[in-house]
């Protein structure tokens, strides 16, 4: 069983959700990454999402584009974020480490190399927003081959007839959009997302994560009382957009501290 | 429709190119979309109101016009032009908008977004939303709102709301990647009407299509006024989709060879240009495979080009497996090669061309002494200069 695997079926032993909390490698600063990350885990997260930067971030809203812009300024490429996972992976191996992009930069460095690299770097899954299944002949079964599993997302307009086609591809876990926009979206309707969590189950054995609209340990706690796991971004991208330098570790610890309650609370 | 190739298959694929790489929450969007289309190209209905407005609406055909004393001063070949800057709104742009608002219309979709880069795209779409009664959003680069002032001011006139992109390079690809972003929050009310045959599947298909009157049309005012067709076609390339227009009818003639003309800004060997056929490489961007713009991390690069309708790091689909299938030629032209051709044409013809058509117009200057006196070149001239005075006054130094 992967990593991703194991996490959640350990979780589950436990009857506690999953807090996947996303920051994009490289921001605010090279240096400050890896500390991220293992103060992420610190604080309660079971897995990380690193984003991978990219110049045109498509399904991104301002706050996590800005924080590309941000990282590219600082000339993190691809390589980069696969040697900070490595880093990470000297103290950390048990965090699952998901990266999250856009497909241009793999594509670039070649599916079969960067699979290899990445699983030797000690990454567990990849989300490339822009490669549907569709498109994933090729890509998909090469990261499976390598070891890694292929995050797919649903969405809000997914039919049910394409949620097994999705199922078929994905490993790891389901990312479930739960709202039509980019990120760092507004509100969540809870119950529409309930819903469709159910249908998604009807056809797929994996966990569902949900991410998009959750800002707050209410919020968190409201998707983990229907989800296995809550996905928080732009929440967490604000919070180090507007931490001076010094204070950024400590300030996401405390605002991840608080989303793990908010997360632990649905399970009381 | 005519059907010349079989490309593209079932999901979009241009040999390698094309597809469909977009979010998850725009995958069924898209598909409804291909399914729409799908059935109004084969609908009489439909295809009778395209040209029932192309006709009286746009005025096509527009003219196929032999520009003799261009020809003279050049020197060799006969040069023809294509003449869409004729159209209502001043560009090729209109016969795409046209054909997308009728869809929009057949989907009930009663708001319509667009991205532009000159502001072409964005004043035709504007247009055709007046015309058929829908609300219109344009998204356009904060740098082009800033050297396309009059168009900015033209799609205000006719009730759009244009909202300039300060992200990224702040030109026409990061006008793309908001105009996304807005049909992925709107997806179910919105119609987005894609400005060139790029993009995620169907555009590339049903913007070839919607251009391909322009070809269509010059093959038989070629035949009418030369007698014959024409030994090469000359179009300028930035997302490509008035050189489909006229490349893909030509297809079925495989005598007529086929030169895209790319943006080579300020030079090929300087870096700083638009020209991803000339000097890219394969990779992903805004919804499709393709050549591209970028550096050795699969970043895309700023584009370079005097022309702001040419600005952009990627190109339709088809045209990167065209060139690759040696079905066509590309090549650049600077920004001062374009520029000289935009003179010559005010200068020998009485005509004011756009800054994009001046780059085809530039190689027709370069190609035309290569070639003998009875050969022909047609170049499309795919839109008109009004909109790029400004431009070329500030870079003759002149203040208006």
């Amino acid at each position: 069983m992967s990593r991703i695997g194991q996490t959640f079926a350990a979780l589950k032993a436990q009857n506690r959700k999953a807090l996947i909390p996303f920051i994009t490698a490289g921001d605010p600063g090279r240096g400050l990454t890896v500390p991220l990350m293992h103060a992420l885990v610190e604080a309660g997260a079971n897995i990380i999402e690193l984003g991978v930067p990219f110049s045109d971030p498509m399904a991104d809203g301002p706050v996590i584009q800005r924080a590309s812009e941000r990282a590219l300024a600082n000339k993190i490429g691809l390589k980069d974020v696969l040697a900070m996972t490595a880093e990470f992976r000297k103290i950390n191996t048990t965090t699952p480490v998901v990266l999250m992009g856009y497909a241009n930069p793999v594509e670039r460095m070649g599916y079969e190399t960067f699979a290899q690299a990445a699983k030797a770097a000690g990454v567990d899954g990849v989300l490339t927003v822009d490669i549907p299944p569709e498109e994933s002949i090729g890509v998909s079964d090469v990261f499976k081959a390598a070891g890694l599993d292929p995050i797919f997302l649903l969405s809000p307009t997914t039919p049910e007839s394409r949620v097994e086609r999705v199922a078929a591809a994905a490993g790891g876990f389901i990312y479930y959009v739960s709202l039509k926009g980019v990120t760092g979206s507004a509100n969540l309707d809870m119950d529409e997302v309930a819903r469709k969590i159910a249908i998604i189950r009807r056809h797929c054995d994996l966990p569902v994560g949900v991410g998009f609209g959750i800002r707050d340990a209410a919020t968190a706690e409201a998707v983990a009382r229907i989800a296995d796991a809550v996905v928080v971004g732009s929440r967490i991208v604000n919070e180090i957009e507007t931490s001076p330098e010094s204070e950024v570790v400590s300030r996401v610890k405390t605002l991840v501290q608080d989303l793990r309650r908010g997360v632990d609370a649905a399970s009381k | 429709m005519m059907k010349l190739t079989d490309f593209p298959d079932s999901r979009g694929h241009f040999g390698p190119y094309g597809g469909i790489f977009v979010a998850e929450t725009l995958m069924e969007a898209l598909e409804e979309l291909r399914i729409e289309y799908e059935k109004a190209r084969d609908d009489p209905a439909f295809i009778a109101e395209f040209e029932y407005e192309l006709k009286h609406y746009v005025g096509r055909p527009s003219p196929v016009y032999h520009a003799r004393r261009l020809s003279e001063q050049y020197g060799g070949a006969q040069i023809y032009l294509k003449r869409e800057d004729l159209n209502h709104t001043g560009a090729h742009k209109i016969n795409n908008t046209i054909g997308q608002a009728l869809l929009a219309r057949r989907m009930g979709k009663k708001r319509v977004i667009a991205e532009t880069g000159a502001g072409q795209h964005g004043v035709a779409s504007a247009t055709v939303a007046a015309r058929y009664g829908m609300e219109c959003v344009v998204y356009m680069g904060a740098e082009d709102v800033a050297r396309q002032s009059p168009n900015v001011y033209r799609m205000k006139l006719l009730g759009a709301t244009v909202v300039p992109v300060s992200s990224g390079s702040k030109t026409l690809k990061d006008a793309l990647n908001e105009a996304m972003r807005d049909w992925v929050t709107n997806v179910e009310s919105t119609f987005y009407i894609l400005g060139t045959a790029a993009g995620p599947h169907p555009y590339p298909m049903l913007v070839r299509d919607f251009q391909c009157v322009i070809g269509r049309e010059a093959i038989v005012q070629m035949q009418e006024q030369a007698g014959r067709q024409p030994d090469c076609v000359l179009a300028c390339v930035g997302g490509g989709s008035n050189a489909i227009g006229i490349f893909y009818p030509y297809l079925a003639h495989p005598g007529v060879k086929l030169i895209g003309v790319e943006a080579g800004g300020s030079g090929i060997a300087t870096g700083k240009h638009a020209a991803p056929l000339s000097a890219g490489s394969p990779g992903i961007l805004h919804g499709f495979r393709s050549y591209l713009m970028q550096d050795d991390n699969g970043q895309i690069i700023e584009t370079h080009s005097v022309s702001a309708g040419l600005d952009y790091p990627g190109v339709g689909p088809e045209h990167s497996w065209l060139k690759d299938a040696h079905k066509a030629e590309y090549v650049a032209i600077n920004d001062d090669e374009a520029m000289a051709a935009f003179h010559d044409l005010c200068k020998f013809e009485g005509i004011i061309p756009a800054l994009e058509s001046s780059h085809a117009i530039a190689q027709a200057k370069k190609l035309a002494p290569t070639m003998k006196k009875d050969q022909i070149i047609l170049v499309n001239l795919s839109g008109r200069g009004d909109k790029d005075i400004n431009t070329v006054a500030k870079l003759s130094g002149i203040t208006l």
